[in-house]
């Protein structure tokens, strides 16, 4: 189950930084951890997150092994044009998630 | 003396009985009020509390058709915003065709296999802690509300000697640490009273969602004690004394803790 949750304003005025608020399940396992028996776990991370507001990025973040398990990622842009905001998570073993949202700006 | 002060009196010295030793409403302190600032924020606001994962999750598995009878917890239940409202805070409650108290993930199971003609989900597996989430969740707020009665009583005393019983090769009680020294440190950590207010629940520790019998086992190997498997009877009667013991005080779930 590939499931992320965003939460932003719905509304915004023109030029207000506005804060997003990204979760995403995964595990983030690291690839260092063994199991009892001496056998390696492979790594299972997410490597990028990206947003982008009506087609152009706006945020973008490589992810490392050190970053906890269900990553909440907090980051603001400005609401410049109505419109939809993207995001994806990509990541190992063909792991990606999409979500989007309106945001309406006045 | 009127009789009704008699029987006042009377009240007082039954409550004073089953109570010595537990903590009083007033003291009761959740887990989260002996967080930090930043863990408190975490759980607050749902969209940064990691635990509404599963919640969402198990939102997603209420409205799945099951098993052979190809039905899902809503075609009986329907939304679970209205029907699912204060179950968690009764539970462990007692089931009549058990003989004894089941807690909420074996009351999702019963349901399972009984009414759904579906397998059991695992013990802390995604979809029942999923499932149990989504449930206890729409108790949110609510006061922990644990009504003893003839039958569930002697399941509650055994709750309780558990609780103030020895054990394990470091020789302690649930007690010794969560009823006589709370508020006190066990090396750089404080000592919470063990009020069970938000299970299932994200704990930063293990990286995830798990059950209150998860944190049950927790300490009991801490105490060098060997722990009882996933849905033992001892277990289910620990957890019944401790939702008891923590009566009035609100539902959290999904709460976070570090």
């Amino acid at each position: 189950m590939a499931r992320a949750v965003v939460t932003l304003p719905a509304q915004a005025k023109r030029g207000e930084i506005i804060e997003i608020k990204t979760l995403a399940a995964h595990s983030m396992e690291t690839g260092f951890r063994r199991t009892q028996t001496g056998e390696l776990i492979p790594r299972d991370i997410i490597r990028r997150f990206s947003c982008t507001y009506n087609g152009t990025e706006v945020y973008r973040v490589d992810l490392h092994p050190a970053i906890a398990a269900n990553p909440l990622i907090v980051f603001t842009t400005i609401a410049t044009e109505t419109g939809t905001l993207s995001f994806q998570w990509v990541g190992d073993n063909g792991y990606t998630a999409t979500e989007t949202a309106p945001i309406r700006v006045e | 003396m009127s009789l009704r002060t008699a029987l006042l009196f009377a009240a007082c010295l039954l409550s004073a009985g089953a109570a010595a030793g537990e903590i009083p409403l007033s003291e009761r302190r959740s887990g989260y009020e002996l967080m930090g600032r930043e863990t408190r924020a975490m759980q607050d606001d749902d969209a940064t509390n990691p635990g509404m994962l599963w919640v969402l999750d198990g939102e997603t598995l209420w409205r799945k058709k099951a098993g052979a009878a190809d039905r899902a917890c809503a075609a009986c239940h329907g939304d679970a915003r209205t029907s699912m409202k204060g179950v968690a805070a009764r539970y462990p409650a007692f089931d009549a065709a058990l003989k004894r108290p089941v807690n909420l993930e074996q009351r999702i199971n019963i349901c399972r296999t009984g009414r759904q003609k579906a397998p059991p989900l695992a013990f802390e597996s995604r979809e029942l802690l999923a499932l149990t989430a989504y449930v206890a969740r729409q108790s949110r707020g609510l006061p922990i509300n644990i009504a003893i009665d003839a039958r569930s009583k002697p399941f509650l005393d055994a709750g309780s000697e558990a609780f103030h019983r020895r054990q394990g090769q470091l020789n302690l009680a649930c007690s010794q640490c969560h009823d006589d020294n709370w508020g006190k440190r066990l090396a750089g950590s404080l000592i919470p009273q063990a009020h069970p207010t938000g299970y299932p629940l994200y704990r930063l520790e293990w990286q995830g969602l798990g059950s209150l019998e998860r944190r049950l086992r927790n300490c009991l190997v801490g105490i060098r004690a060997e722990p009882y498997a996933y849905g033992a009877p001892e277990f289910v009667d620990l957890e019944l004394y401790l939702m008891w013991r923590a009566n009035g005080m609100k539902i959290e779930t999904p709460a976070v803790r570090p």
